[in-house]
């Protein structure tokens, strides 16, 4: 489903972000993202659907490649789902509107339709009662939520999350990873930049590990776990796992 | 005191529908004009010098230095004398095209009204965090559905108050049409006072008039500056 092959990033002439990263992701495969911050994970996710461009290798989605110039990329990125560490729902349109706009000019779905499909999502969500609300009114858990459903009211073939959780309050992780984990057993092809080693426990079927631009562990989630191969991968479990 | 005891406020009183029902409409009438137009444009101009093409942002920040270096007064007066050559000029016609008063003052505004509302929606559009139109682009809207239905949105909201100032100045320059003697509310005002005599009452009711509506409105732009500062 997401290929990547070889793919180098540079920020201005000499800071490298990505190094020959290869890895893909196959079509229901739920694929965790972690490492330490700055080692280019978020970045690595937001090239798959060219919202940062590469300057060497190539990625792949559903068969058609990402870096062509020739490629529609709105086209091909209505396609995928993403959902960002900041939520970024539109502050100007309620919840409802959120999750209609893309389906309305994108895809062309009739208002009612749309409304139907986001009433359904919202639904799924837990937050059906809050479709009127603004997004400021609702808490960052909330919003997060509504912004999955936003994503899901595409029909992505794959979903593209960038730290989720990162930015909520520890009592509202739970209620996020709760949604994403239902989505990874209904066979949803995921990559998710996370640092929830318990989400990763629960659905992922591979764990990348990266470090200063480059992929340095790419495992099953048991070898992962259970014997990381690289000492880089070793003490940043141990890390984070300590507590 | 003896000034005030000569003031004859019959003066006003008779000249009052005129200097509404013909000068005020037509103050207000270009000054609305002139800030939609000019709304438009400016939101035009913004996007050109945001945009990543350099040499359209270069256009467009030549095009906002140059207006913004020029007397405003002047330009109205150059405007008016030298465009119906220039159309001639363009047209290839055998005499000179023939411009109003009124489309040429409203072009002028226009055009410098465009260069200071690119400022303020450019400072509003640079507001927007960049994770919105990032998130708008992963929904698979296109550059230009981008901007019309989140960023310029959120970017007008914001610098609403900004740019119904930036209005009431405007409205007070629209005086400055006096020049190709318009009767706009202030060159209404003028006509009476020469045609009576009537000088001090007249000039005195015109800044009146013209500071108890700036007043006004300015008054009621912080009222709504409070209120979207709540909403946010």
């Amino acid at each position: 489903m997401i290929e990547i092959n070889h793919v180098n990033k540079w920020y201005g002439p000499t800071f490298q972000v990505l190094k020959d990263c290869t890895t893909s992701v196959a079509k229901g495969e739920v694929v965790v993202v972690c490492g330490p911050s700055g080692s280019g994970k978020s970045t690595l996710i937001k090239c798959v659907n060219a919202l940062e461009p590469i300057q060497g290798g190539d990625i792949t989605l559903d068969g058609v490649k990402v870096n062509d110039p020739k490629t529609d990329l709105p086209k091909l990125r209505s396609r995928v789902g993403m959902v960002f560490q900041h939520f970024e729902l539109f502050p100007h349109l309620r919840i409802i509107d959120n999750l209609c706009l893309a389906q309305e000019k994108v895809l062309g779905r009739k208002h009612d339709d749309a409304m139907t499909k986001g009433m359904k999502l919202l639904e799924r969500v837990g937050l059906k009662d809050h479709a009127k609300k603004f997004p400021a009114e609702l808490s960052g858990g909330q919003q997060q939520r509504v912004a999955i459903a936003r994503a899901l009211a595409m029909d992505p073939i794959a979903m593209l999350f960038d730290e989720p959780t990162s930015a909520l309050d520890p009592e509202m992780i739970s209620e996020v990873l709760d949604v994403m984990v239902d989505l990874a057993r209904e066979g949803m092809t995921m990559m998710v930049v996370t640092h929830e080693m318990g989400f990763a426990n629960k659905v992922a079927d591979r764990v990348i590990f990266m470090d200063r631009g480059e992929i340095v562990e790419d495992a099953k989630k048991a070898d992962f776990f259970g014997t990381p191969r690289s000492d880089r991968a070793q003490k940043f479990l141990s890390k984070i796992l300590q507590h | 005191m003896m000034m005030l005891g000569n003031f004859d406020f019959d003066v006003i009183r008779r000249a009052l529908p005129y200097l509404f029902f013909e000068g005020m409409r037509f103050t207000l009438t270009l000054t609305a004009l002139a800030a939609f137009g000019g709304l438009v444009f400016g939101t035009l101009i913004a996007l050109m010098r945001l945009s990543s093409y350099k040499w359209l942002g270069r256009i467009a920040g030549f095009y906002v230095d140059f207006i913004r270096s020029l007397p405003l007064v002047l330009v109205i007066f150059w405007f008016y004398f030298l465009v119906p050559y220039i159309g001639q000029w363009l047209t290839g016609a055998s005499r000179p095209i023939t411009v109003g008063a009124f489309a040429s003052s409203l072009i002028t505004f226009i055009a410098f009204e465009a260069a200071y509302f690119s400022e303020i929606m450019r400072a509003g559009i640079q507001s927007i965090s960049k994770g919105q139109p990032a998130a708008a682009s992963a929904l698979g809207l296109t550059y230009a559905q981008s901007m019309r239905y989140v960023v310029l949105p959120q970017a007008f909201r914001n610098m609403l108050p900004v740019l119904l100032t930036q209005t009431i100045v405007l409205f007070q320059d629209t005086s400055l049409v006096y020049v190709l003697s318009i009767p706009d509310f202030l060159g209404a005002a003028s006509k009476v006072a020469q045609r009576d005599g009537r000088l001090v009452e007249m000039y005195l009711f015109a800044a009146l008039v013209y500071f108890v509506i700036s007043c006004v409105a300015s008054f009621g732009v912080r009222r709504l500056q409070s209120r979207i500062a709540i909403v946010r």
